[in-house]
């Protein structure tokens, strides 16, 4: 499997012949192997060259840019080879017709819930209050006919799913509540970086598919983001970003020291950063015997059959059924 | 000269002998065929295979791609003979599309790993044979939704496998 590179120093990224090289700012050079690349994730500042950038796409490598604070800030990606715009035309159905469009809306909502439980119930003795609140709210799911009621269904458990992080947490790491752009505080941080993360994940996995990321459901179709990425990463978050979490904080991973707090902006320092970083790898490396499959599936790979799913309810092929993860 | 069958590519024909689903995804842009290693593997060995012969990926009308051309011979690579039918069928329609056009050769299969070349000569039934596979082919490209999955041993090493295969159960 390709890996991902994470690029932390100030340099210059470079294409010598048919190697590419990174130069940090002592001069150091190394050499990243480029057809073992999926993507390469810069968290400090780079200089890129054009002759870089024309020759990785023969290679399908992204390059996705963070700012000083670890946001997302964009990506560079490679002209995309496989189309079908067959699929696309039939996507967009799915979208136009409102009944199909909430259906889809709703197995998104359905499968997140599903593994916010899931990880509530990890820690029933501390959290059986509000996984019941969960499960009461949960029945209003087949209920909403509005894309907003299912909005407003979500924004309700994860308030309620947020107070849990209390109760699992080391006591230290207080969640008052979900802040964002920019978090106030060490917990909010730990959530925002992940969710970059995992955006930036279900857009690889789905750029190595025909699937177009425009066309979304449950998030509104929007000019900003690849907002199918969004509907794909809310399966996801629970399951890998808030594991990571969960154990960072309970193995004393991260510590307080490994986070800045400037101004009120509280973000995760380099350190910080690359710990979460090792931890969410290990786990988008770890395997599950597939069912279905009888083969080891990474979580990465989860994210990409999630993909390959949605393609074949779009085209007429087998209803989509989302994950819930079973082991 | 007119053609008689429709313009189709050569690997439809043998994406029909082997899989009707496959045929049908790939016809409408969805392919796998870039995240398979075995697909690298052939990619390789097509590359690195009779380094010395002058002319090697001829494309004709954007549709036929013969590997190599060599004298009264067109030849094509293949790793392995698991596939034989669909190969030849494959081989057979070039020389059926290049007839047409007035140019008559005759094949070579290469099985490189297996150092094993088989040699093709086009008959009358094989013309119509082709032309039975090519009307079979336009019937599979106008279905609204893919053929079923055909659940076979040979699906274990297509690229399609994962694509296929997966599904939730409750």
């Amino acid at each position: 499997m390709n890996r991902d590179y994470y690029i932390f120093s100030n340099g210059r990224l470079k294409r010598k012949d048919n190697t590419i090289y990174f130069i940090d700012s002592g001069n150091n050079k190394r050499a990243l192997p480029v057809e073992q690349v999926d993507k390469i994730h810069f968290f400090g500042e780079v200089d890129f060259n054009s002759n870089l950038l024309s020759y990785l796409p023969r290679f399908g490598v992204m390059l996705n840019v963070y700012n000083y604070y670890g946001y997302y800030s964009g990506t560079y990606y490679p002209r995309k080879k496989n189309v079908s715009g067959f699929l696309v035309v039939n996507q967009a159905v799915y979208y136009n017709d409102y009944n199909k469009r909430i259906a889809l809306a709703r197995s998104f909502v359905e499968s997140s819930i599903y593994h916010i439980l899931r990880n509530l119930r990890r820690h029933k003795e501390v959290t059986e209050e509000i996984i019941d609140k969960i499960e009461k709210e949960k029945a209003n799911i087949t209920k909403a006919n509005k894309i907003a009621e299912l909005m407003g269904v979500e924004g309700r458990v994860r308030k309620w799913y947020y107070r849990g992080f209390n109760c699992i947490l080391r006591e230290e790491f207080i969640l008052k509540g979900r802040n964002r752009r920019p978090p106030r505080d060490p917990v909010n941080a730990l959530i925002s970086f992940g969710n970059s993360l995992m955006y930036t994940a279900v857009l690889g996995e789905m750029y190595k598919t025909q699937l177009d990321p425009t066309i979304s459901f449950l998030h509104e179709p929007s000019t900003k983001r690849f907002s199918l990425s969004l509907d794909i990463a809310e399966i996801f978050k629970p399951l890998i970003i808030d594991a990571v979490i969960f154990k960072l904080i309970n193995n004393r991973v991260i510590k307080e020291e490994d986070f800045d707090i400037e101004e009120e902006i509280c973000f995760l320092n380099e350190e910080g950063k690359k710990k979460f970083i090792e931890e969410y790898e290990t786990k988008m490396a770890t395997t599950i015997k597939h069912r279905k499959l009888k083969r080891k599936t990474s979580y990465k790979m989860f994210i990409r059959l999630e993909c390959y799913k949605l393609i074949k309810h779009f085209i007429g092929d087998e209803v989509y059924k989302p994950l819930k993860a079973w082991w | 000269m007119e053609l008689k069958t429709a313009s189709i590519q050569g690997v439809k024909l043998n994406y029909y002998y082997i899989c009707k689903r496959k045929l049908w995804l790939f016809a409408k842009g969805i392919s796998m065929e870039h995240n398979s290693d075995r697909v690298l593997s052939g990619k390789v060995i097509h590359e690195n295979s009779y380094p010395r012969m002058k002319k090697r990926e001829v494309l004709i009308d954007g549709l036929v791609k013969l590997d190599i051309v060599d004298g009264d011979y067109i030849r094509e690579v293949k790793i392995s003979s698991k596939m034989s039918k669909a190969d030849r069928m494959q081989l057979l329609y070039y020389l059926y599309y290049l007839k047409e056009k007035g140019v008559e050769k005759k094949g070579l299969i290469n099985y490189v790993k297996e150092r094993r070349v088989e040699e093709i000569e086009l008959t009358e039934d094989d013309e119509l044979e082709i032309e039975k596979a090519v009307k079979g082919i336009e019937q599979v490209l106008q279905l609204k939704s893919p053929p079923e999955v055909i659940n076979a041993r040979i699906c274990k090493k297509c690229a399609y496998y994962l694509f296929c295969y997966v599904e939730e159960e409750d």
